[in-house]
């Protein structure tokens, strides 16, 4: 990960060894964040690990706070799905005897 | 970035951006309005707020089990964006780890199937090895007992005094853990500094192919094959033996919706109901068609879209597909259950966004 700075309000990011696994999640959560003017992201080459990580803020936040609450939005997202899939699993468990333990 | 609760009474989206905005319309040819709308000012000019809100997500979000054995999943997620769900599909085929066969050592090879085939092949019979006991091993580290199991096989095909062949298939159950690691360690340089029996106290957890019946070679009488398996752990992006599930997909849940009455004695409602068998019914009170639910439907749907071609039918019926409905389906390979595959692949993605966050 190398960012070009700290206090940009747009600025690519570039994240090594990732792929549209995170890009694309990060990419919808920047999407979803008011104060995020643009985002999106580029493979430059699909035999090298690196996703490009295009930021434009309207102003009110960074590039930077804006992809670390985009990074902490998905953490929560997918805390909540792991305990929602566990209750899940268990209430299928429940109604369902025969199902492998 | 917290934000209020959305307020009750607050702006809502008219029912025609609605639609466009929750469904993907099927036509005839093509599907319309298949794009997610993401952006949080979309449609901010109307007062309605269409930026996260962890809340609302929490209210929405399901998930429903439909199906759970050993090896396959399927469950409905409900209220996730298609970047979610895709980012755990890609996550399970790719990224979750298990134990394949990596390197062979072969002894003696009398059989018709080349070295390189056999090993090829051996690489991809799945392993009932839990990968949490051990560590990926990395290209110039030396095996040892973390991040390599060791797997024999030594089979000679003889013929029996009856006349029958003994061996002359050679199965993936022939394949023999070896607890105290390789028995040719000048050879392999796998040296065990100590066993892993203590790893798999009860017998029946011991490292063995996840199937006994996988056919590996045939040999003829006087045939053998000797070699000696090391495997270790990765994962699908490197080689798809690695991949825990023979595939995972998902699609989006149908729903017929009528735009229009139709009675089920006119002409429209009869083609109907005889082209879409148990889709379309007469409702005893109105005498109206009614759309049962698409899901257990899915052969008559495409029948549905040939009538679509029609544009009265265009004005009477709309088939249409939820896109954050998602009908997710996980086939396990059998290293492990499929349910314990999608907490790993969550785990996955907030490892990643973890990862990121502290880095930047």
């Amino acid at each position: 990960m190398d960012a070009e700075a700290t206090d940009f309000f747009a600025a690519t990011f570039s994240i090594e060894e990732e792929d549209h696994t995170l890009a694309n999640s990060l990419r919808f959560f920047l999407n979803k964040n008011p104060h995020v003017a643009f985002c999106g992201y580029s493979m430059p080459h699909p035999s090298e690990e690196l996703v490009n990580l295009r930021v434009q803020t309207t102003g009110q936040v960074t590039a930077m706070q804006a992809v670390k609450a985009a990074c902490e939005d998905l953490t929560q997202v997918c805390g909540h799905m792991r305990s929602t899939l566990g209750e899940a699993v268990a209430r299928y468990k429940r109604e369902h005897p025969e199902a492998p333990k | 970035m917290g934000k209020e609760k959305k307020k009750d009474g607050e702006a809502k989206l008219p029912k025609h951006l609605e639609i466009r905005r929750d469904y993907v319309t099927c036509g005839d040819k093509l599907n319309y309005n298949v794009n997610t709308v993401t952006s949080a000012n979309t449609f901010a000019a109307m007062g309605v707020d269409n930026s996260w809100d962890l809340g609302e997500f929490k209210d929405n979000f399901q998930i429903v089990i439909n199906k759970l054995t050993e090896e396959v999943m399927e469950f409905d997620m409900i209220g996730v964006d298609p970047a979610i769900a895709n980012a755990l599909r890609r996550i399970l085929i790719a990224e979750v780890p298990t134990v394949a066969i990596e390197h062979v050592f072969i002894v003696n090879n009398t059989s018709i199937i080349q070295d390189e085939v056999l090993a090829h092949r051996l690489g991809l019979v799945p392993l009932l090895v839990p990968p949490h006991l051990f560590e990926p091993k990395v290209a110039e580290e030396a095996p040892s007992e973390k991040n390599t199991v060791v797997f024999k096989l030594d089979v000679t095909c003889r013929r029996k005094p009856d006349g029958s062949l003994e061996n002359d298939k050679v199965l993936s159950e022939s394949l023999t853990w070896l607890p105290t690691g390789s028995e040719l360690p000048d050879e392999t340089t796998c040296r065990f500094a100590a066993g892993q029996a203590h790893l798999f106290p009860d017998t029946a957890s011991r490292p063995r192919a996840v199937h006994t019946d996988i056919l590996l070679a045939k040999l003829r009488p006087g045939q053998t094959i000797q070699l000696e398996a090391h495997a270790t752990k990765g994962i699908g992006k490197e080689h798809a033996k690695w991949s825990p599930v023979a595939t995972a997909w998902y699609r989006l849940q149908p729903e017929v919706h009528m735009l229009q009455d139709v009675r089920a004695d006119s002409d429209m409602g009869q083609e109907l109901i005889t082209t879409c068998p148990g889709l379309f019914e007469a409702d005893p009170a109105s005498g109206n068609l009614r759309a049962n639910s698409a899901r257990g439907h899915e052969m008559v749907l495409e029948r549905l879209r040939r009538l679509l071609e029609q544009e009265r039918y265009q004005a009477a019926v709309a088939y249409r597909k939820r896109k954050d409905h998602f009908i997710f389906t996980i086939e396990s390979s059998g290293v492990l259950p499929p349910e314990e595959l999608l907490a790993q692949a969550l785990e996955a993605l907030q490892d990643k966004a973890r990862g990121l966050a502290e880095k930047l």
